[in-house]
């Protein structure tokens, strides 16, 4: 393979990353307002198209025929930077997250993933310390003092839960020996997956990812109750939609991490003894992880539709007091695993 | 190893650090001097790595990783510093922070 | 031309670009959003000299705890544009006829006394140099005491600042 053809496999592969991304973006929108309806006892949107299937597209066509406001006291150009930080970081998350194990095609050896990166973790980590970024500029750049408030106090739950975040990761790192993606989602063959090996880590990592997302109970920096509507207050049409769209595409981000991290990835248990084609075995596995994905997105959006808002201070506290010590508790017996226990 | 040449990135990095100096020199917010100092830090991490990667030996690398960690702790009492200066004399020009200054 | 010299013509020029424009704002956040951009095109350089794991570390470091702990102090405490940049161009024609000066020896000394033209080494023990495992085994073999010593360092200004930034409740 020379170097031409390994540019225009990328490249089509990014494309078609992209595109998925987006369609599951606008799609988990409308997923989203059917299970609060479920949650509610509501019906939800049903006018556009077959049970309102066609309700994103609607969605996407209201936001780009609305007004663009920029506020007079905003700094013009920060205020345009913060959605297109927010967008950036979310889509390239994604370019090292791998959803199936190699395929052959035309001839090709194709790896499901955009780029196979041997510190993949450590830059999905880089990213999302980027992610601060987004928040705090649209909070400061508005000009309003709820945007302020809700940009500052996003980006101090965001450095807070990073710490626990980090530390919960290098459980599994410890564990794979490797920083690449691909290798540890292969020390998790079988069914001994990490989130049966150290589930302290786990839960320290899926009570983080509601964090750095700003999902509920999390949703502090646009508690629309206290704030308005926080670091997004003051924004309109097509930069809101970019907000909105890097919101949920940090979900499924979240969502296929957690998946890779501590779910075996597209690993199903004892699919190898059925005896199966091995372009069987390979649509399985990639529906393995899809599926396994698509739960973790309905359990976002089931806590948020159960679970009430934290106060600052107790949101604070269970990062620091709770969240931090757990997963340095869990760091200790993932290395007590390693010496003593795994061969 | 590479066809760029190694003059080519210690010139870029006297260049930054060079400007950090100057930028010392001709500012007076004192969050700016710092943000200089860390363009100065910068800057020899810069021919550091340039360096470690020529010879193909990690240590100027591993010496980068201490540089970040001091800069890291320097950032944090730094900014305490300032946020205590800016308490007590509502300014930031580091001019008027003279009272030790006989 | 080939896609390295590409990239480091790239990022180099945005790197010396963002730094003259950061020491030339009067607004400290549009410096701040500079110095990022600079720490950003450092880790692109850092990459081309096959420093993986420095250049991951620079932005997690730098640019996602650094300077955004500089945008808050800024944020926060809302300083007023540097007027003085304006003031006192005596001062600032010396310091750039200072700069140009020891840029220009420090110019002549890289290029007529070349620090190690002779000492050239294969890509691949320059790739293996910035590889984590290499720098994490000479941290935790050779530098194990500085990299404690470091670990107590960020303790101490963790101590510090808070001692140093808290109200004092009288």
């Amino acid at each position: 393979m020379n170097i031409w053809e390994i540019i225009v496999i990328t490249l089509i592969k990014i494309l078609i990353v992209f595109t998925l991304l987006l369609l599951t973006v606008s799609y988990l929108v409308y997923f989203e307002r059917k299970i609060s309806a479920w949650a509610q006892n509501r019906i939800g949107p049903n006018r556009t198209g077959w049970k309102g299937a066609l309700q994103p597209f609607a969605d996407v066509g209201k936001l780009l025929l609305k007004e663009d406001i920029v506020p007079v006291n905003a700094s013009k150009v920060v205020h345009t930077l913060a959605p297109v930080i927010a967008l950036f970081v979310a889509f390239t998350t994604f370019a090292v997250i791998p959803i199936g194990p190699d395929i052959k095609l035309f001839g090709y050896n194709i790896q499901l993933v955009a780029a196979d990166v041997n510190i993949g973790i450590l830059y999905v980590l880089a990213l999302t310390s980027l992610g601060v970024y987004a928040i705090t500029f649209a909070g400061w750049s508005s000009g309003s003092k709820y945007s302020l408030l809700g940009g500052i106090r996003s980006s101090a739950q965001m450095i807070s839960y990073e710490i626990s975040m980090g530390f919960s990761v290098a459980g599994v790192l410890l564990l794979a020996g490797s920083l690449r993606p691909y290798d540890i989602v292969y020390s998790q063959s079988g069914w001994l997956w990490n989130a049966v090996i150290q589930p302290i880590g786990f839960i320290t990592f899926f009570v983080s990812a509601f964090a750095e997302t700003n999902r509920l109970p999390f949703d502090l920096p646009e508690a629309e109750p206290e704030l308005v509507g926080g670091y997004h207050t003051e924004y309109s049409s097509m930069k809101f939609a970019s907000f909105f769209l890097a919101e949920y595409a940090n979900m499924i981000i979240s969502g296929a991490l957690i998946v890779t991290l501590y779910l075996g990835g597209w690993h199903f248990p004892w699919l190898e003894s059925f005896g199966l084609a091995p372009w069987l075995v390979v649509a399985i596995q990639i529906l393995t992880f899809i599926f396994k994905l698509a739960f973790i997105l309905f359990f976002f959006m089931w806590v948020r539709w159960s679970i009430p808002r934290f106060r600052y201070d107790q949101l604070m506290n269970l990062g620091w007091k709770v969240m931090f010590p757990l997963s340095l508790l869990n760091l200790v017996w993932v290395a007590i695993v390693v010496m003593y226990i795994k061969p | 190893m590479t066809t760029i040449p190694i003059e080519y990135y210690l010139v870029l990095s006297a260049f930054m650090f060079i400007t950090g100096v100057i930028g010392v020199l001709i500012r007076r917010n004192a969050i700016i001097v710092f943000m200089c100092i860390e363009l100065m830090l910068n800057s020899a991490n810069l021919s550091l790595v340039t360096f470690s990667s020529y010879m193909g030996n990690s240590i100027g690398q591993v010496f980068v990783f201490f540089v970040m960690t001091v800069a890291a702790a320097e950032a944090a009492i730094g900014l305490a510093i300032i946020i205590a200066l800016f308490r007590n004399k509502m300014t930031l020009n580091i001019d008027e922070v003279n009272i030790m200054k006989w | 031309m080939n896609l390295e010299i590409i990239l480091f013509i790239l990022f180099s020029v945005i790197a010396a670009a963002s730094a003259v424009i950061m020491i030339t704002r009067a607004n400290p956040i549009i410096s701040a959003l500079f110095l990022v951009l600079n720490f950003a095109c450092l880790a692109g350089l850092y990459l081309l000299l096959n420093a993986q794991f420095i250049a991951v570390t620079q932005i997690i470091v730098y640019a996602g705890a650094i300077m955004v702990l500089f945008l808050f102090v800024i944020m926060l405490l809302r300083p007023e544009h540097d007027l003085t940049l304006q003031k006192k161009s005596k001062i600032k024609f010396m310091a750039a006829a200072a700069g140009i000066f020891v840029f220009a020896q420090l110019v002549y000394i890289i290029f007529f006394f070349s620090p190690n033209a002779s000492q050239k080494t294969s890509v691949q023990s320059s790739i293996n140099s910035g590889t984590i495992e290499q720098i994490g085994t000479a941290i935790f073999t050779k530098y194990v005491i500085p990299f404690e010593a470091a670990g107590y360092l960020l303790l101490a200004a963790a101590i510090g600042a808070l001692v140093l930034a808290k109200k004092k409740f009288e």
